[in-house]
C-alpha cells in the first residue's frame, strides 16, 4: 500500500491562497468560540478530569460493559450484532437492508461507516444512500471523504458548494449565497426520508446500565432518518461506551462546547428501546479497537469523543487540509489513530505536528495526543519506516547535535549560507523547510558569539 | 469462535490496568438563565401565545397538548404512519422538563405521540411550566425519564447547520423555529 505523502497532498490545498485563508481562520474561530465556552464554566478543569477518569474506567472493564450494554439493549427490544471488521460491518448492514428489501438508504453522520467504506460497498449492491447532514451530503456529492470530524466540508468555499450542488441537485451555478444553498439540500433531501426503507445514524455515547445510545446533532437530520423510516441501525465502536446516564452530564456538556462552542447541540437524541412495529438494529465494530486497547502507551486515544478541537487548534492541520492525511481521520487524533490501522501506509503523519502540545490542552478527555505523536515516531524510526531524506537529515542532525564543534561550525556555515548561497540551494525539493515559506534572515551573531563578547 | 466471543475475549486480555469510577457531582456554583440561554441557541421564549397571530401563515396545525386546538388529528394507532406528519406547519407539544444552563427541553415519546412530531412539521411549539426548570445538565440527567423513555430528546431551538462556510442558517433539515411558551 502506498505511502501518504502528507506534505506533497497539501501542497494542492496549499495552491489557493483564498481557501487556505478561510480555512485557517474559520477552523481557528472554532477554536477561540471553544474557549470563551470553556473559560464560562468554572468546573471546567473538572469536568475534564472526570472524563478522562470515567473514559480510562470504561477502557479497563470494557468488556464487562459491552456484555452489560448488550444485555440491556436486547432486553428494551433492541437487536445487537458484533462486527470484528469493516467487512463484517458493512455485510451485516447489507444483510438486515436485504431483509427488508431496502432500496433506499438515509444516513446521518458517522465517521465510523467512513473508516469501513461502507458507502461503496452497499453503492455496488444497488442502494441508494443519501448522506443528511449537509456538508457530509456536499462531500458525497462531490465525491470526496469529509476533510474534518465535524465540519465535513470547511475546506470548502460557497462558490466550491454551488458549483457542486448546481451539477448534481439542479441549483442555479450563479447563486451561491449560503442560505439559498442550505435550503436547496433540505428540500432536495426532505423527500427522501419519506421514501427511505431505513435510516442509519452512529452514536455518540452508548450508555451500558440504560442500553441506551445518544447521537449529537444540530441539523434534525439523524432524527428524521431514526424517526420515519421503520428500520433504524445504528452503527457504534466498541469504545464509545460509558457506564451510566450520569456521566452523561459530563460529556454532554463538553462535546459542542470543545466542538462548535456551542453550550450543547441543537438536538440530542437518547435512543433505548425502538419505537412499536419497527425494528432497532445495533452493530458494535471492533475493527482495531481491541487490538488498540492492548498497545502500551497508545490505547487512552480510545478516550477520545470526536469533538474536533485538536484539529481546529493545530497550526499545521489548519493550514495542510483534512484531506491531505489521506486517511478517515485527519489532525492531531488521526495521527495518532491512522498509523494504528496501517503503519507503513500513514508513517509519515506523526510528523505533520510541530508537537507544541495545544491538542493536548484542548482535548476534553485529556488524551496526551503530543506525547503519542512523538511516540509514534519513535516506533516509525524502530519499524525502518523514516523515508530517506528524513533518515539522512535525522542522521546527520544527530552527528551534529552530539558534538559541540561541529555544531558552531554548523552554525556559522548557515548563517553564510542563508546569506549567500543561491536560491535553488535552499528552496529545494530535499529541504521541507523551504517550501511555501521564506527561510527567515539568519542574524548577524549568534547567541555564543554575542555571550563570549557582552559576558 | 463467533464475533462476539473473539472481540470481548480480546478486549478482556487487552485491557489496562483498572481505573477507579469516579462520582459525577452537580455542580450548582453558578445559576444559570434558561430564557437567555434558550435564546441564544435560537429559540423564541414567549409568556403567552395566540398561534394564529404567532404563524399567521400557517394552514395544518398538529397538536399534542389539550391546551391548542390543532386542525389535524395526530396519527393514531398500530398502523400509524409518522410520514403524515409530512404537511404540518406547526406542531405544538409539552416539555416534561426544561435545562437551564442550555435552555434546552426535554421531550420522548410520552410528549410527541409521534416522535417526528419534532422534526417533520415546519414549527415547533413547546409548552413549559417554568416550575419544571433544572439547573443544569448533571441534574437534567439524574431524571428517571431517561432509564423509562425509548426515545428520549433534548431540543435546544430549531434544527441549525453552519456546514458552508461557517454561516449559521437556522432551519436546517427539521423545524425552522422553536417557540417555548410559559405555563
Amino acid at each position: 500500500m502506498k505511502r501518504v505523502d502528507h506534505a506533497e497532498a497539501s501542497s494542492h490545498f496549499i495552491k489557493s491562497k483564498e481557501h487556505l485563508e478561510f480555512h485557517d481562520r474559520r477552523l481557528w474561530d472554532l477554536r477561540q468560540k471553544r474557549d470563551r465556552e470553556a473559560e464560562a464554566i468554572p468546573e471546567w478543569e473538572e469536568l475534564r478530569a472526570l472524563a478522562s477518569a470515567i473514559k480510562e474506567h470504561t477502557l479497563s472493564h470494557l468488556g464487562d460493559y459491552l456484555e452489560q450494554f448488550e444485555r440491556n439493549a436486547t432486553a428494551n427490544g433492541m437487536r445487537v450484532h458484533w462486527a470484528r471488521d469493516a467487512a463484517e460491518h458493512n455485510q451485516i448492514v447489507y444483510d438486515l437492508l436485504g431483509k427488508q428489501g431496502v432500496e433506499i438508504l438515509v444516513k446521518s453522520k458517522s465517521m465510523l461507516t467512513d473508516e469501513c467504506d461502507m458507502r461503496p460497498f452497499l453503492e455496488n449492491r444497488g442502494i441508494e444512500i443519501v448522506e443528511t447532514d449537509l456538508g457530509e451530503r456536499i462531500q458525497q456529492l462531490d465525491g470526496e471523504p469529509p476533510s474534518h470530524i465535524v465540519v465535513p466540508a470547511v475546506h470548502k468555499l460557497r462558490g466550491d458548494v454551488a458549483q457542486v450542488f448546481s451539477r448534481t441537485i439542479g441549483t442555479d451555478p450563479k447563486k451561491s449565497d449560503v442560505p439559498y444553498l442550505a435550503e436547496s439540500q433540505r428540500q432536495h433531501t426532505r423527500p427522501y426520508y419519506l421514501k427511505a426503507g431505513a435510516g442509519m445514524t452512529g452514536a455518540n455515547f452508548a450508555v451500558a446500565e440504560t442500553g441506551s445510545f445518544v447521537v449529537c446533532t444540530n441539523e434534525g437530520n439523524a432524527d428524521l432518518s431514526a424517526n420515519l423510516p421503520k428500520l433504524h441501525i445504528a452503527s457504534i465502536g466498541i469504545e464509545k461506551l460509558i457506564p451510566r446516564i450520569a456521566d452523561l452530564g459530563v460529556f454532554v456538556r463538553m462535546l459542542s462546547r470543545s466542538a462548535l462552542g456551542s453550550p450543547i447541540t441543537q438536538i440530542t437524541s437518547h435512543f433505548r428501546a425502538p419505537r412499536p412495529g419497527t425494528e432497532l438494529h445495533v452493530v458494535l465494530v471492533d475493527n482495531g479497537r481491541s487490538e488498540r486497547l492492548g498497545m502500551e502507551g497508545f490505547w487512552p486515544s480510545l478516550k477520545c469523543i470526536r469533538c474536533g478541537a485538536c484539529m481546529n487548534t493545530c497550526p499545521v492541520y489548519r493550514r495542510s487540509g483534512g484531506l491531505s492525511y489521506g486517511a478517515t481521520y485527519s489532525g492531531p487524533i488521526g495521527v495518532i489513530i491512522d498509523p494504528a490501522f496501517n503503519l507503513r501506509k500513514y508513517s509519515a503523519l506523526p510528523f505533520a505536528s510541530t508537537l507544541n502540545g495545544s491538542c493536548t490542552s484542548v482535548c476534553p478527555v485529556k488524551i496526551n495526543i503530543h506525547d503519542q505523536i512523538y511516540r509514534w515516531r519513535k516506533v516509525i524510526a524502530e519499524r525502518g519506516q523514516l523515508p530517506m531524506v528524513k533518515k539522512e537529515a535525522m542522521r546527520m542532525a544527530g552527528k551534529v547535535l552530539s558534538s559541540p564543534k561541529l555544531y558552531r561550525m554548523a552554525v556559522k556555515a548557515a548563517q553564510a549560507g542563508l546569506d549567500y548561497l543561491p536560491r535553488s540551494m535552499i528552496y529545494n525539493p530535499l529541504n521541507a523547510w523551504g517550501r511555501q515559506r521564506e527561510v527567515p534572515k539568519a542574524p548577524k551573531a549568534s547567541f555564543r558569539e554575542w555571550y563570549l563578547k557582552n559576558r | 469462535m463467533t464475533s462476539r466471543s473473539e472481540i470481548l475475549a480480546r478486549v478482556r486480555r487487552n485491557q489496562p490496568a483498572a481505573v477507579a469510577l469516579p462520582e459525577v457531582p452537580l455542580f450548582d456554583a453558578v445559576v444559570h438563565d434558561f430564557k437567555t440561554n434558550l435564546e441564544r441557541m435560537g429559540g423564541e421564549f414567549v409568556s403567552s401565545l395566540d398561534i394564529r397571530k404567532q404563524f399567521p401563515e400557517a394552514k395544518v396545525i398538529c397538536s399534542a397538548v389539550p391546551e391548542v386546538a390543532g386542525n389535524r388529528a395526530l396519527p393514531e394507532g398500530p398502523n400509524a404512519d409518522p410520514r403524515e406528519l409530512e404537511d404540518v406547519d406547526v406542531g405544538v407539544v409539552r416539555a416534561r422538563f426544561g435545562v437551564a444552563e442550555t435552555g434546552s427541553v426535554f421531550l420522548s415519546e410520552a410528549e410527541f405521540k409521534v416522535n417526528a412530531l419534532g422534526f417533520l412539521p415546519q414549527h415547533l411549539v413547546v409548552l413549559l411550566d417554568m416550575k419544571a426548570i433544572v439547573p443544569n445538565l448533571h441534574h437534567a440527567y439524574r431524571h428517571p425519564a431517561f432509564r423509562e423513555a425509548r426515545y428520549a430528546v433534548f431540543m435546544t431551538g430549531p434544527s441549525a447547520t453552519a456546514d458552508i462556510e461557517g454561516i449559521l442558517v437556522r432551519g436546517a433539515q427539521g423545524i425552522r423555529s422553536l417557540t417555548v411558551v410559559a405555563c
